[in-house]
C-alpha cells in the first residue's frame, strides 16, 4: 500500500470517522502513522491525564475538535473530593500558544474556569462549538465571554453543569451580528436571562435547530420564541405554567402546532398540567422525550401524554410513572430503544414506585430496547431472565436497586442468576451496572459471557477476590472498572497487573486493598498512575504502615507520569 | 452460599419485619439477624451503612429514612439531586445578614436576622451584642425612656424605627440596622425637631411616630 500517493491515503482516511478506526490505522506502518496524524482533525481523550496537551498538539497539529474527560465517574456521586483535578485551562492555554485552529471543545466532568472560557473565546477565531457536560467551576461571566467573542459560534450546549449564576446579562452579549447559532442549551442555569435579548437572538438565528431554555423563561416568552423558530427540531421548555384560558395560551397552542419539525422534547421544570394539552399536537412525531426533571407531570397526566407518543425511541422519566405507567409505555412505544427511570426521591426515602414488573412489561412491549438505566425498589431473578430473553440487544444495562444489597424478594436468593442471564443473552453488552445482593457467581458469569463489556460498575457486592479476578481475566475488552464497598483486596488487585495497561482506569473505594498492595502495583507498573485519595490524612500520618486499608484508589494508564496538579490529599505512588 | 439459607428460613420472620410497629429501631429480632447477614457478606461495612442496612433487609415495602446515610447511593448525579432539593438548600443556606452600626462603636457588626423569630429576640440579641439597654417598644412612644433606639434602613432607603411593621415584613425589607444613641434617639417620638438647639429637651412625646430625616 506504500505506493499510493499521500493524498490518496488521506482521502481514504477521510472516510474513517470513528477515532478507534483512525487509531487502528495509525499503527499499521510509519507512513500511515504520519499521514494519519497530519490529517486528524477530531481527537477523543477519555482521560485527560493519560497524555499532555503538548504531546497532543505535537502529534496532531491540525486538530480542530477535542473531546476531554476528567474526573472519574464516581465523582458524580460525591465520592471524589472537591479540587481533585481535571482542569481544562492547561489544554486551552497550550492550544492557544501553539496556534491550533480549534473549532470544537467537548468536556465531561472537568473543571472549567471563567479565565479558561475567556481565553478560549479570544484565542480561536473559528471557534464554533462548546459542549460542557457535568462540569463546574465557571460562572455566567465566562459564558458572557463566549457569547461576546466567538463570532462564528454554532453551538453552546450546557448539560447538567454546576454554574454560578451572576444573574448578569450573558445572553445579551451575543452581538446583533450573531446569526450562526444552531444549538443553544442553557437549561442548567439557575438565574434569569434577558427575555427580550433571547427572543431577538432566536429571531435572527434562522438555522437554530436545538433550543433548551431554563426555568426562568416563562410561557409567553416560549410562545414568542416558537413563533420565530418553527424549524426547531429539539426543544427544552422553561417554566410551563400559564392560564389555559388566556389569549397568550391560545397563541402558544397555534405556535406549537406550526413546529412540525420537533422530534425531541424536554424541560417542564415547572409545569401546570392543564397546559399540557398544547403539546399533544407535536407528541406524535416525538422520538425523544425527557421528563426526568418534571416531577409536576405524573399520574394520569403523564399517562395521557405518553399515549400520544407512539414513535418514541428515547424516554427519560421519573419513577412516579409506576409499573402501571410503564405498562402503558410498553403498549404505546413500540420503537423504544432507550429508557431511563430515575428516582423521584433521590434520597430513597418513602415509596419507590417501580419494581421488576414495570421492567418486564417494557421488555415484552419494546424488543428494540438497547439502553437501560433503571432505579427500582426491587428486582427478581425471574424478571431479569425474562428481560434477557425478550431483549437480547442490550448495549447498556444499568440497574440500581434503591437498597444496594437487596436479594430477590421472592426467593431470597442473590441476583447472580438474573444478571448472568443478561450477560449470556446480550452478546453486544458494552456497559453494565450491577446492584442488589451479589456473590462471586455473577462475576464468574460476567467473565465467561460478557465478551464485549467495556465498562462495569460494582457496588456493595459480596464474595471474595475471585469475583474481581473472574472479571479481569474474562473481559478482554474491559476499559473501565469501578468498584465500591466490596470485599476485594490485594489478591484481586495484584493478580494480573498487566491488565491495567489495557484499560483506561480502575476505581476502588471502601474495599480491602491496602497501602502495601497499591505500592506493590505502582512499583511493578511504571506506566500507571496509582493515586490514593487520602481525605482523612491518615495515610499522610503513617505513610509506612503498609497494612492500612486504602479508602479510595484510582489508577489509570498514562504516557506522561504522575500529574503535577495533584492536590495535597492525592498521593501518586 | 450459606447466607441464602438465613433468608430462606426467615421467610415468616420477614412478614413480621414488615409489620408497622411502634418500637425503637434495633429492638427487632429479625432486623438483628439480617444485620448479621449483611456483615457476613460484606466483609467490611463502610461507615454509615450499618444503620441503613439494618432495617432495610427485613423490610419489603418501606425505605426507612436511614437510607440517606449511605454516601452516593442511590447513584444519582449531584446536579440532579440538587435540582430536586433547591428550595431546601436555598432556604437553609442563605441567612439574612445585615450590618449593625452602634453609634460610637469603633466597628460594625453583622447579624443574621433569620436566626430570630420575633422582635423581642432580636432586641435581646442586640442588647447582648452591644451591652446596652434598649428596653421595650410601644407604638405610641417607640423606645422612649431608653438611651438607645434601634432603627433600620428599608428598601426605599428610608430610616425606620424597628418594631412598627410585622416581623416577616421587617426581615424582607431591612437592609441594615443602626442603634441610635443619646439625643437623636430620644427625639424619635417628637414631631418637631428643633435644629437650632442641641439641648436635650425633654418634650412630651406625641403619639405619632415620624421618619427620621437622614442620619
Amino acid at each position: 500500500m506504500n505506493y499510493f500517493p499521500e493524498e490518496v491515503l488521506e482521502h481514504v482516511f477521510d472516510f474513517l470517522t470513528s477515532h478507534r478506526d483512525r487509531n487502528a490505522v495509525s499503527v499499521v506502518c510509519k507512513s500511515w502513522y504520519t499521514i494519519e496524524r497530519f490529517s486528524r482533525e477530531r481527537v477523543f481523550i477519555g482521560n485527560c491525564y493519560a497524555i499532555s496537551p503538548e504531546r497532543l498538539i505535537e502529534r496532531f497539529p491540525r486538530i480542530r475538535s477535542l473531546t476531554l474527560k476528567g474526573m472519574p465517574h464516581f465523582a458524580d456521586f460525591n465520592l471524589v473530593p472537591h479540587d481533585w483535578g481535571g482542569l481544562v485551562y492547561p489544554w486551552i492555554e497550550a492550544m492557544a500558544k501553539s496556534g491550533v485552529n480549534l473549532e470544537e471543545l467537548r468536556l465531561k466532568r472537568m473543571v472549567v474556569s471563567d479565565e479558561g472560557l475567556e481565553l478560549l473565546s479570544r484565542s480561536f477565531a473559528n471557534f464554533k462549538s462548546l459542549v460542557l457536560v457535568s462540569c463546574e467551576g465557571f460562572t455566567t461571566d465566562g459564558l458572557a465571554a463566549i457569547a461576546s467573542n466567538c463570532r462564528f459560534l454554532r453551538e453552546l450546549d450546557l448539560q447538567e453543569n454546576e454554574v454560578e449564576d451572576h444573574r448578569g446579562q450573558w445572553l445579551s452579549c451575543f452581538p446583533d451580528s450573531c446569526t450562526s447559532l444552531i444549538s443553544l442549551n442553557f437549561a442548567c442555569l439557575k438565574g434569569e436571562v434577558n427575555l427580550a435579548a433571547l427572543e431577538r437572538l432566536v429571531a435572527r438565528c434562522r438555522n437554530l435547530r436545538s433550543l433548551r431554555l431554563n426555568h426562568a423563561v416563562p410561557l409567553d416568552s416560549l410562545q414568542k420564541i416558537l413563533a420565530q423558530a418553527p424549524q426547531l427540531v429539539d426543544l427544552g421548555t422553561g417554566a410551563f405554567v400559564g392560564d389555559q384560558n388566556s389569549e397568550s395560551y391560545h397563541k402558544l397552542q397555534s405556535s406549537i402546532q406550526k413546529c412540525t419539525s420537533i422530534r425531541s422534547l424536554s424541560g417542564f421544570l415547572e409545569v401546570a398540567p392543564c397546559c399540557l394539552d398544547s403539546i399533544y399536537a407535536i407528541c406524535l412525531n416525538l422520538t425523544s422525550l425527557n421528563l426526568s426533571y418534571a416531577p409536576g407531570i405524573h399520574g394520569s397526566d403523564l399517562i395521557k401524554l405518553i399515549r400520544h407518543c407512539r414513535k418514541l425511541q428515547r424516554l427519560w422519566v421519573l419513577d412516579c410513572i409506576g409499573d402501571k405507567g410503564l405498562e402503558v409505555v410498553a403498549s404505546t412505544c413500540k420503537e423504544l430503544q432507550e429508557l431511563r427511570v430515575f428516582p423521584s426521591d433521590p434520597l430513597g426515602v418513602g415509596h419507590a414506585a417501580v419494581t421488576e414488573e414495570g421492567l418486564v412489561a417494557i421488555s415484552f412491549g419494546c424488543p428494540k430496547l438497547h439502553s437501560l438505566l433503571y432505579f427500582c425498589q426491587q428486582m427478581t431473578n425471574a424478571a431479569l431472565i425474562t428481560v434477557a430473553k425478550n431483549c437480547p440487544n442490550f448495549i447498556r444495562f444499568r440497574l440500581c436497586t434503591l437498597n444496594p444489597v437487596i436479594p430477590d424478594p421472592v426467593t431470597s436468593q442473590p441476583l447472580d442468576e438474573g444478571f448472568g442471564a443478561i450477560v449470556q443473552s446480550c452478546k453486544g453488552l458494552r456497559r453494565l451496572s450491577l446492584s442488589g445482593l451479589l456473590t462471586d457467581q455473577v462475576f464468574l458469569y460476567i467473565g465467561m459471557y460478557a465478551e464485549q463489556l467495556e465498562m462495569l460498575s460494582v457496588a456493595f457486592a459480596g464474595g471474595t477476590d475471585k469475583g474481581m479476578i473472574y472479571v479481569l481475566n474474562g473481559c478482554k475488552k474491559l476499559k473501565k472498572l469501578e468498584i465500591r464497598d466490596s470485599p476485594y483486596g490485594n489478591g484481586g488487585l495484584l493478580k494480573d497487573v498487566g491488565k491495567y495497561e489495557t484499560m483506561r482506569s480502575l476505581w476502588m473505594s471502601s474495599c480491602e486493598v491496602t497501602l502495601g498492595g497499591c505500592k506493590a502495583l505502582a512499583k511493578k507498573m511504571p506506566r500507571l498512575n496509582v493515586e490514593i485519595i487520602d481525605e482523612s490524612g491518615q495515610i499522610g500520618v503513617n505513610p509506612d504502615d503498609d497494612r492500612q486499608k486504602v479508602e479510595k484508589m484510582y489508577l489509570y494508564r498514562t504516557l506522561v507520569g504522575p500529574r503535577s496538579d495533584a492536590p495535597e490529599f492525592v498521593w501518586t505512588l | 452460599m450459606e447466607t441464602s439459607l438465613v433468608y430462606a428460613s426467615d421467610d415468616h420472620l420477614n412478614l413480621k419485619a414488615t409489620e408497622l410497629r411502634l418500637g425503637l429501631p434495633g429492638t427487632d429480632e429479625p432486623e438483628k439477624q439480617s444485620f448479621a447477614f449483611v456483615r457476613g457478606s460484606n466483609k467490611r461495612a463502610s461507615s454509615g451503612m450499618d444503620g441503613a442496612l439494618d432495617a432495610e433487609n427485613g423490610d419489603k415495602d418501606h425505605a426507612p429514612s436511614s437510607k440517606a446515610q449511605v454516601v452516593g447511593w442511590p447513584p444519582v448525579k449531584s446536579y440532579r439531586r440538587n435540582c430536586f432539593q433547591p428550595k431546601k438548600t436555598e432556604a437553609e443556606a442563605s441567612g439574612v445578614f445585615v450590618k449593625v452600626r452602634m453609634d460610637g462603636a469603633p466597628y460594625l457588626r453583622k447579624i443574621d436576622l433569620k436566626v430570630y423569630n420575633s422582635y423581642p429576640e432580636l432586641l435581646k440579641a442586640l442588647e447582648n451584642m452591644f451591652k446596652c439597654t434598649i428596653g421595650g417598644y410601644s407604638e405610641r412612644e417607640g423606645y422612649d425612656g431608653s438611651d438607645f433606639a434601634p432603627t433600620y434602613e428599608d428598601k426605599d432607603g428610608d430610616w425606620m424605627l424597628v418594631g412598627d411593621v410585622p416581623w416577616d415584613m421587617f426581615i424582607t425589607s431591612c437592609k441594615r440596622l443602626r442603634i441610635m444613641k443619646g439625643s437623636e434617639a430620644k427625639g424619635l417620638g417628637v414631631c418637631r425637631i428643633s435644629q437650632s438647639t442641641f439641648t436635650q429637651e425633654k418634650e412630651k412625646p406625641l403619639g405619632h411616630f415620624t421618619k427620621m430625616f437622614g442620619s
